[in-house]
C-alpha cells in the first residue's frame, strides 16, 4: 500500500529519531530530566522495541511499557478459573493463541491440551461458534480475554449465537476496559509521567473523544500512534511538543484509522449485550467498572453462571508481573529475567504473550 | 492480538469481503465497517475488518510529518 509505505522508510525513521531527539534535549535542558511517557498498548510495547526505536531514544526519552496486554494484566486466579474450566467434562475450550502457554498455579493450558483435553486455537470468536455447530452434544466454551479492540467481537458471536439458535456456546468473560485502567493508574500515583502514547487500535473502536478525561481531569496530554518506526517517532515528537508547550491536549496522529468518535458499529454491538461490570487487574487488584460483563437477558451465554470453578489460592512465584505492568519495575529488574525465565520456560505472562514486556525485552533488548 | 496490517479489499459478498493480506487471500467479516468498499485498505483484527484506511489523510499525515522534520533540519529530500 503506497500511502502507508513512507511509515516504515528507513532514511525517514532515521531523520525521525534525529528530530525526536533533538526536541528531548531541549526538555532535558529545561527539566533537568528525560521525559517520562507510557506506551499503553502492549502492541506498541512490541513495535517500540523490535523497531528499535526504544533502544534508539532510550538517552533521551524515557519509555515505560502500561497495562495494555491483554494476557498479562489477566489476575492469577482468572487464569487458574480458565485453566479449570479445561476440566469441564464434555466440554471443548476455545481461545486465542496467546493464552494456550501462559502459567497457571498448576499447569498451563497447552499442558492440559496434552493431557487430552479438548482445547482448540481459533483465530476469531466467530470460529468457535462453527465448532459449537459442529458439536451439538458439547459444551463449547470461549475464553472471552481482550481490551476494547476485542470485545466488539466478543458481542458479535453471541450477536451470530442466538441468530443461530446455539444453547451449548458461552463465553467466560474478563474483558478490560483501557480508561479505568488509567484512571487507577494515575490516581494512585506511583510512577511521574509526562503522557501517554495512546493505542491505535484500541482507538479504532473508541475514537479520540474518548481521552478526554486525561485532559480535563487530569491536565494529561496523549498523543494516539501507529505502530510503524514514523508513525511512533512521529507520535512521540508531537507529545514532547506538548510537554514543551505545556499544553494538555489529545492528538489524534493516526488520523487515517481513528476517528473522533470511534466505530459506530463497534460500539452499538458492544452496548446491546454488555454492561460494566468489576474486573481483577494483576498487580492492581478489583477495579471498579473496569471491564464489561454479559447483560443479565443474555446470561444463558455467560460461561461462568454456567459452570461453578472452584479454585485453590495462586502459587506465589517471584514474578514480578505485577509491577512490571504498573510501569514500576523494568523486566531486567526482575531476577527471574533471562535465568529461569525465558520464552521457552515462562514463569508469568508478560513473557509469554506476544505483547508482554519481558518478552519484548528478551527478543529485542536483551544485553548479550 | 492486536496486530493489524493494511489489507485490500479485492471482492465484496454480503457480510464478508475477501481480502489480499500481504498476497494471501482470506476472507474476512465487515460488520464494524458496512461502508467498506472493492479497493479499500481495511485494518484487520482477529477475523473482522475494524476501519477502513484513509488514504488521503495518511498522504497527508506523512507530509506534515516531512514538513516538521524539514523545517527542523534543513531539506534532505
Ligand atoms: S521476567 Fe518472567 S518472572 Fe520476571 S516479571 Fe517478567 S514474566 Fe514475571
Amino acid at each position: 500500500m503506497d500511502s502507508m509505505a513512507p511509515f516504515s522508510d528507513p532514511v525517514l525513521s532515521q531523520r525521525s529519531a534525529e528530530a525526536v531527539i533533538q526536541l528531548a534535549k531541549q526538555y532535558i535542558q529545561l527539566n533537568g530530566r528525560k521525559p517520562v511517557f507510557m506506551e499503553v498498548c502492549g502492541s506498541h510495547t512490541m513495535a517500540l522495541a523490535k523497531t528499535g526505536v526504544k533502544t534508539r531514544l532510550n538517552e533521551y526519552v524515557q519509555l515505560i511499557a502500561g497495562p495494555g496486554c491483554p494476557v498479562c494484566v489477566t489476575d492469577q486466579r482468572t487464569i487458574d478459573s480458565m485453566i479449570s474450566l479445561s476440566k469441564e467434562r464434555g466440554s471443548i475450550l476455545c481461545t486465542f493463541g496467546d493464552m494456550m502457554r501462559v502459567p497457571g498455579s498448576k499447569h498451563s493450558l497447552l499442558e492440559a491440551k496434552t493431557e487430552g483435553k479438548d482445547i482448540r486455537v481459533v483465530y476469531s470468536p466467530l470460529d468457535s461458534l462453527r465448532i459449537a455447530e459442529k458439536n451439538p452434544d458439547k459444551e463449547i466454551i470461549f475464553l472471552g480475554i481482550g481490551f476494547e479492540t476485542t470485545i466488539p467481537l466478543l458481542a458479535a458471536a453471541i450477536k451470530e449465537a442466538e441468530q443461530r439458535g446455539l444453547t451449548n456456546f458461552s463465553i467466560w468473560m474478563t474483558t478490560k476496559l483501557v480508561e479505568p485502567v488509567l484512571r487507577a493508574l494515575l490516581d494512585a500515583g506511583e510512577i511521574q509521567l509526562d503522557g501517554f502514547l495512546l493505542p491505535g487500535h484500541v482507538s479504532v473502536v473508541l475514537g479520540k473523544e474518548s481521552y478526554s478525561f486525561l485532559t480535563e481531569e487530569y491536565k494529561m496530554p496523549g498523543v494516539i500512534s501507529g505502530f510503524e518506526p514514523v508513525q511512533l517517532l512521529s507520535s512521540i515528537y508531537k507529545l514532547l511538543q506538548l510537554c514543551l508547550e505545556n499544553t494538555a491536549e489529545i492528538i489524534n496522529d493516526y488520523p487515517y484509522a481513528v476517528s473522533s468518535s470511534g466505530n459506530a458499529a463497534a460500539k452499538s454491538l458492544m452496548k446491546k449485550y454488555l454492561q460494566p461490570g468489576d474486573e481483577d487487574w494483576r498487580g492492581i487488584g478489583t477495579i471498579p467498572n473496569s471491564g464489561l460483563v454479559l447483560k443479565e437477558k443474555y446470561q444463558n451465554f455467560d460461561a461462568k453462571r454456567k459452570f461453578k470453578i472452584t479454585i485453590d489460592s495462586p502459587r506465589k512465584t517471584k514474578c514480578r508481573c505485577g509491577e512490571v505492568i504498573r510501569g514500576l519495575t523494568a523486566p531486567e529488574e526482575c531476577p527471574l529475567f533471562s535465568k529461569a525465565c525465558t520464552p521457552a520456560n515462562p514463569i508469568g505472562p508478560c513473557m509469554v504473550s506476544a505483547e508482554g514486556t519481558c518478552a519484548a525485552h528478551y527478543h529485542y533488548m536483551k544485553e548479550e | 492480538m492486536c496486530v493489524g496490517v493494511p489489507s485490500k479489499v479485492i471482492r465484496l459478498e454480503e457480510n464478508r469481503a475477501l481480502v489480499d493480506v500481504m498476497g494471501s487471500k482470506i476472507y474476512v467479516g465487515i460488520l464494524f465497517v458496512p461502508e467498506v468498499k472493492i479497493n479499500d485498505y481495511v485494518l484487520l483484527h482477529a477475523g473482522q475488518a475494524m476501519t477502513i484506511i484513509n488514504e488521503e489523510y495518511a498522504r497527508e499525515s506523512i507530509e506534515e510529518w516531512r514538513n516538521i522534520i524539514d523545517g527542523q533540519h534543513g531539506t534532505l529530500f
